[in-house]
């Protein structure tokens, strides 16, 4: 970690010292707006578009085929159909969404069944558990701690700016923790599993970071 | 067999790639810089304490302004882990502020920082066999380069290897000669180029993006169980792996690598 942390988007004061940064000759912001920094985690900048990052093909799931699962201990807690999980309590969020792979995307919003609700819904007071596992069609998986899910921090999502999701962005649904980095809003989510000890994911078992918060910039194992 | 479980996660391979150390970032330094397109350029770099990386692999690289701002972007390796210097192949991104800086601006002796590998799944290496598929359009072929190169290195017992490489135009190839020279000395290994816009005159190939029919022609069939490995701008990624689990490729033997349009 460098002694002075540098933003993107952000004039440190000073120069960094060249033993340290080597300044790149004639590099210079050419981004045409500046992102207040307090939207912009370090080493993120914007996007307009919607990239698209995944490990395999984007499955292509029929809602008539999808259930949710909620297991713990080798015991399944719960399960819905499409139908039935569409009838749950509904929830509308606003948040700024923030990939290891550098970009972020401000003010998206989600529709879905946050994790309160689905434990509401499972007669849960709390999670049997500290740490969940999320396991998606195709085989990807990833770990998510309950304190990142419970107070409207996490949810299932169904619904992007109003519409459904599509294949290539996790629909018909993936889970969003939108205050960790992305790759821990698993797409095609299927089944949550609650776990006594964490465990690490796909992502997590390949150098990148267990927690991943974009504020503290922990994209990889070490960070 | 071709027939993917529901529940059953992808396989990890490669663990022993998982690092427990931070990954520091290094002065990288510019050794030299080769026009492979109009458009990209490649830059072979110095770095201090370099520890290897598998094919397949990126880094993430963070240029430094004057007054302190700071831009970091991911580019694939393009050399295999046996160069010295590691290769990072570079697109001209229309308003992208770091690619066009590298592309327009940076010189033999430059520096900037590195940090990595990242990334230990789409990753081939010789112990992983073949045969070897791989697809890609555009600057997709860089991480695939890194295979290729990597498994040209080896004397004998090759794993057989196919590269299908759409291109607009024959000047947007890269690697081109490489390629071919690589392809003219191995009988193992198929390149097979498609260009999508433009054409010279007497081109008897492919001249149409990489559908579900040239897929099947060109392809070892699902049967021989290939290492598949598509890379390129995602509807290209999404089309040709969609096609792939059409044909009957298990969808956990296909490994994909997309580039967004905002990538800079």
């Amino acid at each position: 970690m460098t002694k002075r942390r540098l933003r993107d988007g952000s004039r440190s004061k000073g120069t960094p010292s060249m033993d340290k940064t080597p300044i790149s000759r004639g590099f210079r912001s050419r981004r045409q707006q500046q992102t207040p920094k307090i939207r912009l985690p370090p080493g993120q900048y914007v996007t307009m578009d919607f990239p698209v990052l995944s490990a395999g093909p984007t499955p292509q799931i029929k809602v008539e085929n999808w259930t949710l699962d909620i297991q713990s201990g080798g015991s399944l807690l719960g399960t819905w159909s499409w139908a039935a999980f569409e009838a749950l309590p509904q929830t509308t969020i606003k948040r700024d969404i923030h990939c290891v792979t550098k970009w972020s995307k401000l003010d998206t919003t989600w529709q879905g069944v946050t994790f309160d609700d689905l434990l509401k819904a499972l007669g849960l007071a709390e999670a049997p558990t500290p740490y969940v596992m999320a396991h998606c069609d195709g085989g990807y998986t990833t770990n998510v701690q309950v304190a990142d899910l419970v107070g409207g921090k996490g949810m299932i999502a169904t619904r992007y700016e109003g519409l459904p999701i599509l294949p290539a962005h996790g629909g018909p649904a993936r889970l969003l923790v939108p205050h960790l980095y992305f790759w821990k809003s698993g797409k095609w989510v299927r089944r949550l599993r609650f776990m006594k000890a964490d465990e690490r994911g796909f992502w997590e078992s390949l150098g990148y970071h267990n927690y991943g918060d974009p504020w503290k910039e922990q994209r990889y194992d070490g960070d | 067999m071709a027939t993917p479980g529901k529940n059953r996660d992808m396989t990890v391979i490669e663990t022993s790639a998982v690092s427990v150390r931070r990954l520091e970032w290094q002065r990288a330094e510019v050794r030299k810089i080769m026009v492979e397109t109009p458009r990209v350029k490649s830059f072979l770099l110095h770095l201090p304490s370099w520890l290897g990386h598998l094919p397949g692999q990126h880094v993430d690289i963070r240029l430094t302004a004057e007054d302190g701002y700071q831009a970091q972007r991911s580019y694939s390796i393009a050399s295999p882990p046996e160069d010295k210097l590691l290769t990072l192949t570079v697109e001209r991104v229309e308003n992208g502020e770091v690619s066009q800086y590298l592309i327009d601006d940076v010189r033999v002796g430059d520096q900037f920082e590195v940090r990595g590998p990242i990334g230990g799944y789409f990753v081939w290496t010789t112990s992983m066999g073949g045969p070897l598929c791989l697809a890609a359009a555009g600057s997709g072929v860089v991480p695939l380069m890194a295979m290729l190169r990597h498994r040209c290195r080896r004397r004998k017992n090759r794993a057989p290897a196919l590269l299908l490489y759409s291109s607009r135009s024959l000047e947007d190839v890269i690697y081109r000669d490489e390629l071919d020279s690589m392809a003219h000395r191995d009988s193992d290994l198929h390149v097979v180029n498609t260009l999508t816009r433009q054409q010279p005159e007497g081109w008897i190939g492919y001249r149409r993006r990489i559908d579900k029919e040239l897929l099947a022609e060109a392809f070892v069939p699902p049967e021989w169980n290939p290492n598949i490995f598509v890379c390129g701008p995602t509807p290209f990624v999404e089309n040709v792996s969609r096609f792939l689990v059409e044909l009957g490729y298990d969808s956990l033997t296909i490994k994909t690598e997309r580039f967004g349009p905002s990538g800079g």
